[in-house]
């Protein structure tokens, strides 16, 4: 595995430099808005990156939260197979909103229902809160990068840095929401932090479909999704943007494997230094 | 595609963001390796 790390950050440099190339040269100009539109291949990747990275973290902080118990752990197992069966058949038998395609929430059903197994499958119970503090505070510099690019698009496009709509004032919170995840985790020394901060991670992503479905439901600035929505664009557009979404996705998975690796070290310290304290009177006494 | 400054600001900012937060991530990590370090040394306290 110790090799498999630097292999990984060569073949996601050489990703990243052809992403850059794409969305600097290989795309076209767009017509309206010309070369500001690029900033589109950072905005959007970075978005979808941390909806992934928040979602990952929903699932380990539900994981933590239920596998001390057998009964919940298996209430939670056919929970996750349900609402998985529920988004695959649903969408195809109502009227969705418009610009929504069934296919799209049928997929997603499927990826809530094998993320659920495959991080159950991967992850032992005390991991599954390292994996939740490592995808909440990756997911936050991502969404960081979404929050910052934004207005720098929308000041040349729009006319203004901001504006307080539903798409822009949710994806603040959300990400508002998931910064006091990280300070509760960061600042409380309580043996219960753990289990809040689960509880908080919870209530957090509840925002996320909020944030991503809030240009269907709401009328807003922002433009329309481009995926699994209606909007169409130029092919070599699409495929920039979507070089740059591997791109990003690769960076951030080797991103999230040190700071996993770091914060597995961090807790053997800790415990290094806890098994010390007992180990010596004296120390206690200080 | 010609020089445009907004575009440069948000592709120049995305990657301050993501270096600045490496850098978080290895200075962590080198404290820990200190802290490991001097765990092993017997008789000195960090």
């Amino acid at each position: 595995m110790k090799r498999a790390f630097p292999i990984l950050g060569v073949l996601t440099a050489i990703l990243l430099s052809y992403a850059l190339y794409e969305a600097l040269i290989g795309a076209p100009t767009e017509q309206t808005m010309g070369d500001v539109q690029r900033i589109f291949y950072y905005h959007v990747p970075s978005a979808w990156t941390a909806f992934i990275l928040f979602f990952i973290n929903f699932i380990a902080s539900i994981q933590y939260l239920v596998r001390s118990n057998p009964q919940t752990d298996r209430f939670a197992s056919y929970a996750a197979v349900i609402v998985g069966l529920v988004l695959f058949v649903v969408p195809f038998f109502v009227t969705l909103p418009e610009g929504m395609r069934p296919s799209s929430v049928a997929t997603t059903g499927v990826l809530i229902t094998g993320l659920y197994f495959l991080i159950r499958r991967l992850f032992s119970h005390p991991d599954t809160d390292v994996l939740a503090i490592t995808s909440a505070e990756v997911g936050v510099v991502f969404s960081l990068v979404n929050l910052v690019t934004g207005p720098i698009w929308a000041r040349p496009v729009w006319g203004i840095w901001w504006t307080w709509d539903w798409r822009l004032t949710s994806t603040l919170v959300m990400w508002l929401i998931y910064v006091s995840y990280l300070m509760l985790r960061r600042f409380s020394s309580s043996g219960e932090t753990p289990l809040l901060a689960a509880a908080l991670a919870v209530l957090g992503a509840l925002c996320v479909p909020f944030v991503y479905f809030s240009i269907w439901f709401f009328r807003t600035q922002h433009p329309q999704p481009v995926m699994g929505g209606g909007g169409s664009i130029d092919p070599r557009m699409w495929h920039a943007l979507l070089i740059n979404w591997l791109a990003f996705s690769c960076f951030a998975f080797l991103v999230c494997w040190s700071r996993y690796r770091l914060e597995r070290l961090q807790r053997d310290v800790d415990e290094a230094h806890a098994m010390e304290s007992l180990s010596d009177p004296r120390e206690s006494v200080r | 595609m010609r020089g445009n400054p907004y575009l440069f600001a948000a592709y120049a900012a995305t990657w301050i963001i993501h270096i600045v937060y490496l850098g978080t991530i290895v200075s962590r990590y080198s404290r820990l390796k200190r802290e490991i370090e001097d765990l092993k040394k017997p008789g000195v306290r960090s």
